[in-house]
Parts: structure tokens; C-alpha cells; sequence
């Protein structure tokens, strides 16, 4: 039982990284209907630049704002040379053009800083740590600890701020946000420079754990599975994706893979994104549209 | 025709517009009209007329259309606006609601008036002064302010949408349609609301309506648009008279 609940547990926490990757897309398919495929692109960029900064000597901070700053370049040139030209296109041509992107950040970071595998160290031990005679992972407490004040943050700024509020009408509808004058050009910057934040902060997390390199960008690919099960639009549906996600694909390793061999954990999570589909097509948290006129 | 009619101080003047979507189909071809400052003014005409391409082409909102203005000139307040931003056009005075109202469904009543206010910047308090103005003129909005505007019924949403218009504080609100899908009762009171802002706080109004009988009560003044152009214009009395309106349209929608 104690083993279980270890396995269970630590899948949770793992999963609250998923969900941060997830996050990202939520925001900018929430406010602009852009499924952007570069969010993984722009994890690594995020990671790879403050790794590189850091390696030069950079102290902290100042290696996290500097690519803070660098993020919010990015979306403002991706907002300006991307989406603006490209606006009112059908969702596909924005889908291949934030492929495209993600080719060019990665290719970015790549002429920028090298191709070498670094090594990301926020100082926080992957000792294991008991809780209630629980032994758990002191850097995945850490992690879904760093998780829940992304999204508290994130929560008050939607729900508290006219940022927020012109963001989720804009997310609504476009056409009724800029009859009030709301300028969808600024909304959508906004959304991406968030995006890029939260993009920094999963880099950082996920490459303290599997070291900065280029595969980092393939964890949209993990990303996936959580947005089908929690929905594209909701970011607490991100976030109970990701635990569902987490815990499911430890289980199964641990307890089917004897079974069936091992490695479901990496493909498990596709099998459950499929049950859901077939179940609920919106997510658990998919916003169904407000049919009511 | 406006040009005969001297309105030296109109608050907006529109001359001989076309409008054409996706670079071919022409929705309205020479339109001109004028609304002097204070003024209700409606824009009547069947489903296809061009009543609400006009509006769109007047509050800038035919670029989000993928429509231009392909001739013509407008002047809102003196200036040319054919080549102005919406949320420019906003800050100016025009405030454009939306034919079917358009209420942001996830947001609260509430929140859907105070987006309206955002475009001015204001304080604090006077973004909750805004409000209270709001549910002055409109008491229902009040009981509802936390609900979800899409739970809201079709009066209501229609209320949040003028409502949520008048935050920006405008001095002219272009209003489509109003009436759609409404009993007669919650048209009729919408309406009053209308006339009641006119004469009391001066905001002008431009209207477009399928309801003439409604529409020519409040107004001063109408247009006839039929496939694009504007073919009878005149006073509310003298429109009410006019025995070709009475025929083509009045038979239609009653
Ligand atoms: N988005 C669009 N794309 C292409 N054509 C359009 C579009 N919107 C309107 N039209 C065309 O423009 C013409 C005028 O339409 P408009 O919506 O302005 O009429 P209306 O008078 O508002 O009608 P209704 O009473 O039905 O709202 C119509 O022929 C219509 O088919
Ligand atoms: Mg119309």
C-alpha cells in the first residue's frame, strides 16, 4: 500500500509538469484559436538561453530576466511577423505556420547557443524526502509546488485584472472585443509574452530534470494527451490532465508493464487520450459553447 | 441626398460608400447619410439591404469582415474615419452594437460592462461610477451582475450589449437590429431606454431596424436602403406617410 501510494503520488507531481507545458497552450489557443504547435520550441529556447547565460557567469536573477526579456521579444516578432499578416486565415494555415516557427526557434537557439547537452542545476536535491513515511522526490515537490503558484498567479490575472478580463473576451469573441475598442493585436502579445513566461518556467523545471538538450521541445509531444483529457481551453483542465496523465502512465509501468513489457509509460498516456476521445471530445473541462439565445 | 438636406454641424456623414467583401461581392453601393449631433436616426430595409454593412463600414469593423470600402468617404466629427482603427474610432464616440448582440457568453454581466469601460483607461472608481450609471438605466442588469451573460436571457443579453456599449462612453452608438428575436414588450422597452438616453444624456443614435413601426416611433428621421442604396429617406412622419413604404415594407414584417 505504502509502495502505492509512493508510485501514485510521485506520478501526480510528475504530472504537474506535464501540465505546465500544457498551460502554455492553453493560453494562446484560448485567446487567438491558434493551436501553437512551437510551444515546445519555445520551452527549449527559454531553457537553452538561460542555461547558456548561466554558463557565462550570469548570476541568477539576472540570467532569468534576461531570458525573461528575450521571451517577450520573441512573442512581440512572432505577434508582428507571424499572426498579424496571417490573421482571419484558416485555423490550419496558423497550425503550419506555428510548425514552421517552431523549426526556426529551435534552429534559433540552436545558431545562438550551440548544440551541446548542458547540464541545469537549480539547486534544489533530487534527494527523496519523507512525508508521512512516504519517501517522495524533493525536486517533484518542488516542481508541482512551483506548478500551483504559476497558476494562482495566472488565476488572479484572468479573474482580477482588465488584462484578464480583455483577454477572456477576447477569447469569446473577437469581432464583439474590438467593437469596444479592445485592440486584439496588444491582447494577442500579451498572451504570447504569458505564454513565453510560462514556457521559461517549464523549461527551467523540465531541464533541470532531463538536462538541456534538444529534445527537450518533444515534450509538446506529452503536452498532447493532457489537452486532449483536460480540454484546449481550460487551464485547470491542464492541470487535471496533467495529474491524470502523471499518475496513470507510473501506474501502468510499475504495475502492467510486468505484465505487458516495459515502456507503456511512454505510449500509455495515448491510449488514455483515445478512451477519451471516443468518450468526451471537449475534455473533461472543454468549454462547451453557451447555446443559449 | 443628404447633400440637399443641410446638416452643417452632422455629427457623422457618410457620402456615396460601397462596401464589398472578399474583394467582389458588393453589399452596398453609394450610400450617404447623416446624423446631426443628437439625433435618433434609423436605417430600415429588408434582410440584405446593407444595414448592418454600413454600420460595419462606419465603426471600421468591415476590415474584420474581410470587406473594405472601396469608395466613398465618411466623417465622424469633421474628420475622415474610413482609414481608422475600430478601437480608435472608439476612444473618438462611435460605439457599434453588434447585430445579435453579442454578449462575451463566459464573462459575468458584469464583467461584460466593465470591458466596455477599458477602452477610456479610467480610475478605479470611476469604472464603478460607469456601472452604477449602467444599472441605473438598466435596474435588471444589477440582480443579474454575476451570472454568466450567456445564462441570460435574450432581452437581457441585448441590454448587456448596449450596456456594455455605453461604458465607452459614446456619442454615437450605431445599433443593429435590437429587436431580433424579442417579444414586443422587452423591443418597446429597449426602445424607450434608447429615446431616454437621446434626450437626457444627448448620446445620438444611428439604428438599423426590419421593425419600422418601432424603429420610425423613436426616431427623428429614417433611411430606406434596398440592395445596397438608399431609395426613400424623410423624416419619421413623413416615412409613416409614405404609401411605397407602406406597401414594400410595413406589409412584409408585420
Ligand atoms: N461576411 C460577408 N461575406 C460576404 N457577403 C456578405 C457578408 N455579410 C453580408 N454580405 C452580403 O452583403 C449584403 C448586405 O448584407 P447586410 O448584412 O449588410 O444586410 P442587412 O441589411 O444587415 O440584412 P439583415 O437584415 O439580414 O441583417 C448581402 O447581400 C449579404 O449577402
Ligand atoms: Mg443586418
Amino acid at each position: 500500500m505504502e509502495f502505492f501510494l509512493e508510485v501514485l503520488i510521485g506520478g501526480l507531481l510528475a504530472g504537474l509538469m506535464y501540465s505546465l507545458v500544457a498551460i502554455g497552450f492553453v493560453l494562446i489557443y484560448k485567446a487567438s484559436g491558434v493551436f501553437n504547435f512551437a510551444q515546445g520550441a519555445m520551452v527549449l529556447f527559454a531553457a537553452l538561453t538561460f542555461v547558456s547565460l548561466l554558463e557565462r557567469g550570469v548570476p541568477f536573477w539576472g540570467a532569468f530576466a534576461v531570458t525573461l526579456l528575450s521571451m517577450l521579444m520573441l512573442a512581440w516578432a512572432i505577434e508582428r511577423m507571424v499572426l498579424r499578416p496571417l490573421v482571419n486565415r484558416p485555423p490550419i494555415t496558423l497550425f503550419m505556420a506555428t510548425l514552421g516557427l517552431s523549426y526556426i526557434i529551435e534552429g534559433l537557439a540552436q545558431t545562438l547557443w550551440g548544440a551541446q547537452v548542458h547540464g541545469l542545476d537549480l539547486g534544489i536535491s533530487d534527494e527523496p524526502f519523507e512525508v508521512a513515511g512516504l519517501l517522495l522526490s524533493q525536486f517533484d515537490l518542488f516542481a508541482a509546488g512551483t506548478a500551483g503558484l504559476l497558476v494562482l498567479a495566472l488565476s488572479l490575472l484572468f479573474n482580477k485584472t482588465r488584462v484578464g478580463i480583455s483577454l477572456r473576451a477576447v477569447a469569446d469573441d473577437q469581432l464583439a472585443a474590438l467593437s469596444i475598442g479592445i485592440k486584439l493585436q496588444k491582447v494577442w502579445m500579451i498572451v504570447w509574452a504569458v505564454a513565453g513566461f510560462v514556457g521559461l518556467v517549464a523549461g527551467l523545471l523540465w531541464g533541470a530534470r532531463l538536462g538541456v538538450q534538444f529534445s527537450l521541445s518533444l515534450i509538446v509531444l506529452k503536452a498532447l494527451p493532457v489537452l486532449i483529457i483536460g480540454g484546449f481551453t481550460s487551464i485547470g483542465g491542464a492541470i487535471v490532465g496533467g495529474l491524470i496523465i502523471g499518475a496513470s502512465e507510473k501506474l501502468a509501468e510499475v504495475y502492467l508493464g510486468p505484465v505487458i513489457g516495459g515502456g507503456i509509460e511512454n505510449w500509455f498516456p495515448y491510449v488514455l487520450a483515445l478512451l477519451f476521445l471516443l468518450v468526451r471530445p471537449a475534455g473533461i473541462f472543454g468549454e462547451r459553447a453557451i447555446e443559449r439565445v | 441626398m443628404a447633400g440637399s438636406r443641410s446638416i452643417v454641424e452632422a455629427l457623422l456623414r457618410v457620402d456615396d460608400i460601397e462596401v464589398v467583401y472578399d474583394g467582389a461581392i458588393l453589399a452596398v453601393s453609394g450610400v450617404s447619410l447623416a446624423v446631426p449631433q443628437g439625433g435618433i436616426i434609423a436605417l430600415l430595409g429588408a434582410n440584405g439591404a446593407g444595414k448592418s454593412t454600413t454600420l460595419k463600414a462606419i465603426s471600421g469593423l468591415v476590415r474584420a469582415s474581410r470587406a473594405e470600402i472601396s469608395r466613398g468617404s465618411i466623417h465622424f466629427k469633421g474628420l475622415a474615419s474610413t482609414q481608422t482603427q475600430p478601437s480608435l474610432l472608439v476612444q473618438q464616440g462611435i460605439v457599434h452594437v453588434l447585430e445579435g448582440r453579442h454578449v462575451f457568453p463566459h464573462l459575468t454581466v458584469e464583467e461584460n460592462l466593465q470591458s466596455g469601460g477599458f477602452v477610456r483607461r479610467p480610475g478605479r472608481q470611476s469604472l464603478q461610477a460607469g456601472l452604477e450609471r449602467i444599472y441605473a438605466w438598466f435596474p435588471r442588469l444589477k440582480e443579474k451582475r454575476k451570472v454568466q451573460a450567456g445564462y441570460t436571457s435574450g432581452g437581457e443579453q441585448q441590454m448587456v450589449a448596449i450596456g456594455r456599449a455605453l461604458m465607452t462612453r459614446p456619442s454615437l452608438v450605431l445599433l443593429d437590429e435590437p429587436s431580433m428575436g424579442l417579444a414586443p414588450l422587452i423591443v418597446e422597452e429597449i426602445f424607450e431606454i434608447v429615446s431616454q438616453l437621446n434626450a437626457k444624456e444627448g448620446v445620438s443614435f444611428l439604428v438599423a431596424e426590419q421593425n419600422i413601426p418601432v424603429a420610425l416611433k423613436h426616431a427623428h428621421y429614417g433611411y430606406v436602403l434596398e440592395t445596397g442604396r438608399v431609395v426613400l429617406s424623410g423624416t419619421a412622419h413623413e416615412l409613416l406617410q409614405n404609401n411605397a413604404l407602406q406597401d414594400a415594407y410595413l406589409g412584409k414584417t408585420q
